[in-house]
């Protein structure tokens, strides 16, 4: 274990007696106690996870709007408003999914970038490589700390732990916005499908604020939750759902592909072009099914005795109390579908890929 | 610290065991369902049916991964907890109280082969 990054709050993580693990190479919390409280708790209340892994990076210059025009397959185009925050894949030529990021325009020529940690060296190089012929700077920012404080009370503790002048302008953030104050970046996104923030920090400033979430009722919370929590809530998981051999055609992420303009020519558009007008063979659905067992990733999917899938994403869902999965499927499968669980082929429904909104299952 | 009770015995496989007049109870240790996390399922075994030593007999399933459960001792399962079906968290919460089936062993089957707590304890220390 000692060959694993730690992030500022490995002793705060180790006195709340959590149990921790590697994530793609750093020390984490995978829960404190039961994951499957956690998640609830989020849910009904709210508590906070570690997410320092993730790697935060700045981008400025003259160049920087182009450049993001041209990287990201959504178009930051569509940012009109200070602070505003968007969702976008990064792709290869081939239309495959190197990560996928947020990206918030912070005024000017200013913007903040989120990616994973997974692919952290891979995007770095990537990214730098494609700075070429555009007149803009990124840097990453590896001594920043990251924690995400999610669900219906977040908002309230975030809000009374700020300073009175900066409380009365993170008030004002909308849903996907951010903004910079005294006591660091904070943006109104997460991962959960709960309202909440995540909070940028100095490396130094992470464990008071940390206890002072703590002191305020907000405990908490693992990586293990936080993976359950996402899947309910839709929300794709890099190098599960999606990746390099995969486009956002095939991944239920068309909706964050701006093809329009049709002039702005982004790296993997003419591929997406191509699969559109091909038809696209695959597309990731949600899967729910009755009864005992949990799905598991790369469990296989059958239509009687041809194989058409296979599960991408698995696991228990505690607000549901039963399995649900996100699966990679043959385009024209709609019904009929079995998947293997331990030798065993049982029917399954296939669905749109969210299950929870508002703590309830979504048709 | 993982509780592993004195009185007890143990299998290889993670499993506790209590014999009283004859009839012997079959849980999972603490370190156990440490290991596994929250379970979420359990299959148990068949009432009335008969199983072999270190027979497969039921299933534990987590959030982690699914686990088989194994006969300590061959004979008949004469009971099931069926409270796990409805909370099997109980196991995760009380793993020496949550117990999960009970054997009528197999006339002249004995508990030799099983750990005492102190054998066990050496070999979860080990893992």
């Amino acid at each position: 274990m000692s060959a694993l990054k730690k992030s500022a709050l490995i002793e705060a993580h180790k006195r709340a007696g959590a149990r921790l693990v590697d994530f793609s190479g750093w020390e984490m919390p995978l829960h404190y106690g039961s994951q499957i409280e956690e998640h609830h708790q989020i849910r009904r209340e709210a508590g906070m996870f570690d997410v320092s892994h993730m790697v935060v990076s700045t981008l400025s210059g003259v160049g920087a709007k182009a450049y993001l025009q041209h990287l990201l397959a959504n178009d930051v185009g569509r940012l009109i408003e200070p602070g505003k925050a968007l969702y976008s894949c990064m792709l290869n030529p081939q239309g495959g999914v190197i990560d996928d990021l947020i990206v918030y325009w912070m005024g000017e020529d200013h913007y903040r970038i989120i990616t994973n940690a997974a692919t952290r060296e891979d995007d770095i190089r990537w990214m730098q490589q494609q700075l070429e012929g555009f007149e803009a700077t990124l840097m990453e920012q590896p001594q920043l700390a990251m924690v995400a404080v999610q669900g219906p009370k977040a908002r309230s503790a975030i809000l009374e732990w700020l300073s009175d002048d900066s409380a009365r302008e993170v008030a004002t953030l909308g849903r996907f916005f951010a903004t910079e104050v005294d006591e660091g970046f904070i943006a109104r996104t997460g991962y959960t499908g709960e309202d909440g923030f995540e909070v940028v920090l100095a490396a130094e400033s992470a464990e008071p604020f940390w206890q002072a979430m703590v002191d305020a009722g907000i405990p908490p919370c693992g990586l293990g939750a936080r993976d359950t929590l996402r899947l309910e809530a839709g929300m794709m998981l890099y190098g599960a759902d999606m990746d390099t051999t995969t486009t956002p055609l095939e991944s239920a992420l068309g909706w964050s592909v701006a093809l329009e303009p049709a002039e702005r020519k982004f790296m993997g558009r003419s591929r997406l072009e191509q699969q559109k007008a091909e038809g696209v063979s695959r597309k990731l659905v949600g899967l729910l099914l009755e009864g005992k067992g949990v799905m598991r990733s790369h469990q296989k999917l059958f239509v009687g005795a041809r194989e058409v899938g296979e599960i991408t994403s698995g696991g228990f869902s505690p607000t549901l109390n039963r399995t649900i999965a996100l699966a990679r499927i043959a385009q024209e499968v709609d019904a009929g579908c079995e998947v293997e669980m331990r030798g065993r082929r049982v029917p399954v429904t296939i669905r749109r890929p969210l299950f929870v909104r508002d703590g309830r299952l979504v048709e | 610290m993982s509780e592993i009770p004195m009185e007890l015995k143990y299998s290889k496989s993670h499993e506790w065991v209590r014999e009283e007049s004859g009839v012997i109870t079959i849980g999972i240790t603490d370190p156990a369902q440490e290991l596994l996390g929250d379970i979420v399922f359990v299959e148990l075994p068949e009432l009335g049916s008969e199983v072999v030593l270190e027979g497969e007999c039921g299933v534990i399933e987590s959030v982690k991964a699914a686990s088989d459960l194994y006969a300590p001792i061959a004979g008949e399962i004469i009971e099931v907890n069926e409270a796990l079906i409805d909370s099997p968290e109980q196991i995760n919460e009380a793993p020496y109280e949550a117990w999960i089936f009970k054997i009528s062993p197999a006339s002249g089957q004995g508990l030799e082969a099983l750990l005492d707590a102190a054998a066990y304890t050496e070999m979860v220390e080990a893992e």
